[in-house]
């Protein structure tokens, strides 16, 4: 069954679940359960697309398309291809995630923060969904607010500060961004995605390279940060440390990387290329960057943040090789992201539920006493350091194999910190679940492994797998978004015969 | 070969029984737990057996297409099998040997906490390695590779309250990464040129283009070896093996002797059609071999735990294959490969049953004396020792000869090689019977020091209690010496005979056999591999490497028989020397000291402290300084004068003004 206006159904339901929310009494959990049963139908519906998607068939689907308003000329456009769909559906999951996540860790001023929850679900969602450049401004704002709220309430010690210096990193490049926007529909004459695309392949002579240029770097680096690419990650580290854990799953990584993959490589293809050589090297010093600096850390979240920035490195330098593997791996590896990331941070919680730290060095030895988290811990990291048969592995062989082509040498610099990976993440487990019991771990009793805990992680634990053997099945339409992203065989070729 | 062969099953199988141990075998009883682990590998072995002689003549591989693993654009990578020769050689020593320490295990673990974590794994590991057997391609292959590395990890740190335990885990699966590292990028150089990953692809493009001799064949060759020394743990990524003896004792003859490090040896085979095209390569594996199998026995020599010897001639035997390989003889390190995995399996289990019987004492300067009671142990690890120092007709003699005889005749052997693998091969009987000696010959210098103080290992249960036991954990009356239960005395009276005739697979025509095992694989590796050398030739060298191997034992009889004051004297008069091998060249230092203390160290104060935390975040903070400055400038602006808040709104409104009517309308075509 197809349902009509199912986008704006999908984008809205959180909005309407949020200010039910307003309205709900502060009494026992009514507030979680309602957030929840939004959550749920939230991601139920965006199950609707991957069901109803016809694969095969370029251009946007579940368009809706109307006029918002007269002049300026912005339209209320919404629609979607490979590349936002499963984005769409991450963002639907990761919201059940969330809240589950948020359960018992969030015990005070609960209305408050599940009401701008609810709003960040609807922000994000329509990031991926808008195709008026004007309404994704609009959305991509309206993430920033709530997130810098949230967590300048409920983040740790620090909050305020790491919410103000999370404001100062997002809103100054997305005021350039803004800039850039008008500029565009100053010359193009309209906020359309569609249209402006068009537009600019069309008449790419009636502007000099150098605005251009300009007008892409605006974007570019306000996506960068978003991302983060080194070196503007300087929001991460204190952000994942000290945000709601259910705000740090979705605080990096898939917002910047589709932006840049839908604004810089869409409407700036020529732009993009220019600014590969740089890219590829920030990324390629960003996955060595992180990786070493994660390797001696002793805060598990900042260890997390820092392995973040490297993985995502690697997304930045498969979209930035252009080739199709490379793109698709990409994308690809920014879900697996999303949903192997959020699971170890939502570990991590449990952890700081059950013992208020996250300094590794006080744990030890918890493998025993906790076996079941354990295990699900040793998965995820297996997961996140690309182990085949989980996901992290396909992505992460598609984009380096994708890349190789065109650039060995990063290649096989970006796959030294695939080792790296696999020292930071086995020394954070030896430190937390092996080696003799720490004087903390021995003294205190430990809650068992609850089943919101169980309910929470298996499905993860079962989606890393699936997502790494049955990969076709989420490609297939990631393929069809980015394929007109790449640079056709023909031009890969010619790179390898250059030398 | 018409209908399916469901080879599937054959890695699948042992893959449910680790779900089945895994997710519920907590709650199950021991009975079920092993019943279900011995089931898992039971049924592949058959299935094998079966395979064995239904399939072992036919010409051409079976493929067996499962799936579509990755696919985009051009690319595609499946889940695809592939049965030859030489994977039916690896499946029947995977699974026979499997099976036969998975009944081994049964018993040596019987009073374990972690009983049914331990099979789990065991099982797991078994589906890796079959799947790493099976592959029909590259990226299927990597499965394995990484998947037994993993199962190893978990292994090796079965004991992970111990700190030793947790850190040889760790170590291992590291650098078998670094190993991994080669075999990426070998498969990245791979796609790039080929657009597949498909061994019958790949290997079906360089026949077509007889011209390309080196060159980028080279370096994929060169990175697939880098791949094949971590997981086979030769120069110079050896360092793990030693360590990972801290794993229980059937994992080290499983996974570190058997089976796993064979791996890398294993790929080298496979791929051999791209090791041909490159003289350089292999060359470059010949000379890692030797020198591994060499540098690996000095130490061997000095060791104290019964163990560790084990481990430094698994890794010397290794650089035996390995050189078999260099000089493009597979078939003949194939063969060492078979042998190794009976006699060597035997070897750890044996010293497993001594350690099980001495209450987790694995320091041979205390043991001695247990000839008489231990008798089954003393007979079968004595066909062992006899088959590992390449006495005849024991299988060690045909296997280690014939890679002998191939370097000899090889055109990048020769005599150098052939005289260091001599000189390993005097060594390896030198230490095994060192070995024998100390542990079963002269008095008994066992005091049973009381355990928790000697041996012992913490156990981690899985219910959240803590038990200090020895390893394995002793009988009530440990005091009391005795032979090990016939559940693990069978595995050893099996392979006790298969280490005396499992080299008769493999009998030279000099001396009246027909190399059987290298006719079979011919279809893999074409007859072209097996150099044929004069009858009398091989005679001589035989019967050299049969004297040398003599002289080794005539040595370690007069150390540690005859002459027992001997060896003090001698590590007394050569300490140079001495204090070497026994810091083992002193290797692992060095690594820390120039890998893994500089990385640590520029991490920490350089890339943390300096830029992180000093330049990116001074630069974020000196920024919001700026906007402060800013903002106190703003402040002004906002004085409560009226007349001035008129003046900014105007100009605010003129400036957007302006900008409607330039930048909205002018260009609104």
């Amino acid at each position: 069954m197809l349902i009509g206006h199912i986008l704006t159904l999908t984008i809205f339901v959180p909005t309407a679940g949020a200010i039910v929310v307003a309205l709900l009494p502060r009494k026992g959990r009514i507030v979680q359960w309602w957030t929840l049963l939004v959550s749920i139908v939230t991601f139920a519906l965006t199950l609707h697309f991957p069901a109803h998607f016809a694969y095969g068939q370029t251009g946007f689907q579940f368009v809706e398309n109307c006029s918002w308003i007269a002049n300026p000329a912005i339209r209320y456009h919404l629609g979607l291809d490979g590349l936002s769909m499963w984005l769409i559906v991450l963002t639907g999951f990761l919201s059940v995630v969330g809240v589950l996540a948020s359960w018992s860790a969030i015990e005070t001023r609960t209305k408050e923060f599940y009401f701008f929850f609810l709003l960040q679900q609807t922000a994000m969602i329509g990031i991926f969904a808008a195709l008026d450049i004007f309404l994704y401004y609009c959305f991509w704002e309206l993430s920033l607010i709530p997130m810098a709220i949230l967590i300048a309430i409920f983040g740790r010690e620090r909050g305020p500060r790491t919410a103000l210096k999370f404001f100062l990193y997002t809103f100054i490049p997305s005021a350039l961004f803004l800039v850039a926007i008008l500029w565009l529909y100053a010359k193009t004459g309209t906020f359309d995605y569609v249209t402006m695309r068009q537009f600019l392949i069309a008449n790419s002579a009636l502007f000099t390279p150098n605005a251009l240029f300009w007008a892409a770097l605006a974007f570019l680096v306000a996506f960068a940060v978003k991302v983060p690419v080194f070196p503007l990650h300087g929001w991460l580290g204190d952000t994942i440390s000290d945000a709601p854990t259910a705000m740090a799953m979705v605080v990096a990584g898939k917002l910047g990387l589709y932006s840049i993959l839908r604004f810089n490589l869409g409407l700036f293809p020529a732009q993009a290329r220019e600014f590969a050589p740089w890219m590829i090297a920030l990324a390629v010093i960003g996955i060595l960057y992180g990786a070493c600096i994660a390797l001696v850390q002793t805060d598990i979240k900042r260890l997390i943040a820092y392995a973040i920035l490297s993985a995502l490195s690697f997304c930045t330098l498969g979209i930035f090789c252009f080739s199709l593997s490379g793109l698709d791996g990409a994308v690809y590896q920014f879900i697996n992201e999303g949903v192997s990331g959020a699971a170890l941070l939502a570990l991590a919680g449990f952890l700081y539920e059950r013992y208020e730290t996250y300094d590794m060095q006080r744990y030890g030895g918890l493998a025993a006493r906790l076996p079941v988290l354990a295990t699900l811990f040793v998965i995820t990291c297996m997961s996140l350091i690309g182990l085949p048969l989980f996901n992290g592995f396909v992505g992460e062989f598609l984009i380096l194999s994708g890349s190789f082509a065109s650039h060995h040498g990063w290649v096989i610099a970006a796959t030294v910190g695939v080792i790296l990976a696999a020292a930071y993440m086995l020394c954070m487990i030896q430190r937390i679940f092996y080696g003799p019991e720490s004087a903390m771990v021995a003294e205190r009793p430990v809650a068992r492994f609850s089943a919101r805990e169980h309910i929470l992680l298996w499905p993860m634990a079962v989606l890393m797998l699936a997502m790494g053997v049955l990969s076709p099945f989420w490609i297939r339409a990631i393929d069809q978004g980015v394929a007109g992203l790449a640079d056709s065989a023909t031009h890969t070729i010619s790179y390898l015969e250059k030398r | 070969m018409n209908s399916s062969l469901h080879l599937w099953l054959i890695p699948l199988i042992p893959f449910a029984g680790f779900l089945a141990n895994g997710l519920a075998g907590r709650k199950l009883p021991k009975a079920l737990v092993s019943a279900i682990a011995l089931i898992a590998t039971a049924i592949p072995f058959t299935q094998v057996a079966w395979l064995w002689f239904n399939f072992h003549a036919a010409p051409a591989p079976y493929f067996e297409h499962l799936g579509t693993w990755i696919q985009t654009g051009a690319f595609r990578a499946g889940f695809d099998l592939q049965l030859d020769q030489l994977s039916l050689v690896m499946l029947l020593v995977v699974t026979g040997v499997g099976f036969l320490i998975h009944i081994y295990s049964v018993g040596y673990m019987a009073h374990e906490e972690g009983y049914w974590r331990f099979f789990a794994y065991l099982n797991l590991f078994m589906f890796f390695m079959l799947t790493l057997v099976l592959a029909e391609n590259f990226l299927l292959m990597f499965v394995g590779w990484e998947g037994v590395g993993l199962a190893s990890y978990l292994l090796i740190g079965f004991y992970y309250l111990k700190n030793s335990a947790a850190n040889a885990g760790k170590k291992a699966f590291i650098v078998n990464r670094i190993g991994d590292f080669g075999f990426l990028i070998a498969m990245f150089l791979l796609v790039a040129r080929f657009g597949t990953l498909s061994f019958s692809g790949v290997f079906a493009v360089v026949a077509q283009h007889p011209e390309w001799q080196g060159g980028f064949l080279t370096a994929i060759a060169l990175f697939l070896v880098l791949g094949a020394t971590g997981k086979s743990a030769q120069i110079p990524l050896y360092i793990w093996l030693p360590d990972a003896m801290e794993g229980p004792t059937p994992v080290s003859a499983l996974i570190h002797a058997a089976t796993m490090v064979t791996a890398g040896v294993y790929m080298i085979a496979r791929t051999h059609v791209i090791f041909n095209r490159s003289p350089l390569a292999l060359s470059v594996v010949a000379i890692i071999g030797v020198a591994t199998a060499c540098f690996a026995a000095t130490i061997g020599i000095v060791q104290t735990d019964i163990k560790r010897v084990l481990a430094y001639s698994t890794i010397s035997q290794l650089g035996y294959m390995f050189l078999a390989c260099g000089v493009a003889s597979y078939a003949s390190g194939m063969f060492h490969l078979v042998t190794h995995a009976f006699f060597k399996a035997l070897l750890f289990l044996a010293a497993g049953s001594v350690i099980h019987a001495l209450g987790g004492e694995q320091d041979m300067r205390v043991m001695g004396g247990l000839r008489r009671k231990l008798p089954v142990t003393f007979w079968t690890m004595t066909a062992a020792v006899f088959a590992i120092s390449g006495l005849p007709p024991f299988a060690g003699f045909f296997s280690k000869d014939e890679i002998l005889y191939q370097t000899f005749l090889a055109p990048n052997g020769g005599k150098v090689l052939w005289i260091v693998g001599l000189i390993t091969a005097f060594l390896t009987s030198f230490y095994m019977f060192r070995l024998w000696y100390l542990t079963f010959f002269g008095e008994s210098r066992y005091r049973n020091r009381s355990l928790p103080e000697h041996g012992a290992a913490v156990h981690a249960s899985s219910t959240s209690t803590l038990v200090l036991e020895a390893e394995p954990e002793p009988h009530a009356h440990s005091h009391d010496t005795h032979e090990s239960p016939w559940i693990m005395l069978f595995p050893l009276a099996i392979l006790g005979i298969l280490s005396l005739i499992g080299g008769w697979i493999g009998i030279p025509a000099a001396l009246g056999g027909n190399n059987e095992i290298a006719r079979f694989l011919d279809p893999v590796f074409g007859s072209s591999g097996t150099l044929q050398g004069s009858n009398q030739l091989a005679l001589t060298l035989a019967a050299v490497s049969t004297l040398v191997a003599l002289a080794g034992w005539l040595l370690a009889h007069l150390f540690y028989f005859a002459r027992p004051a001997l060896p003090a004297r001698v590590s007394s008069q050569l300490r140079g020397v001495y204090t070497l091998l026994v810091n083992k060249y002193w290797i692992d230092e060095i690594y820390g000291a120039l890998v893994v203390t500089p990385l640590l160290l520029v991490s920490r104060y350089v890339l943390k402290a300096l830029i992180d935390a000093g330049l990116i975040d001074g630069a974020t903070y000196g920024s919001a300084y700026a906007a402060r400055g800013v903002g106190a400038i703003v402040q002004r602006v906002q004085s409560g004068n009226i007349r001035s808040y008129a003046g900014w709104l105007a100009v605010g409104a003129a400036v957007l003004l302006i900008f409607t009517y330039f930048g909205f309308t002018a260009h609104f075509h």
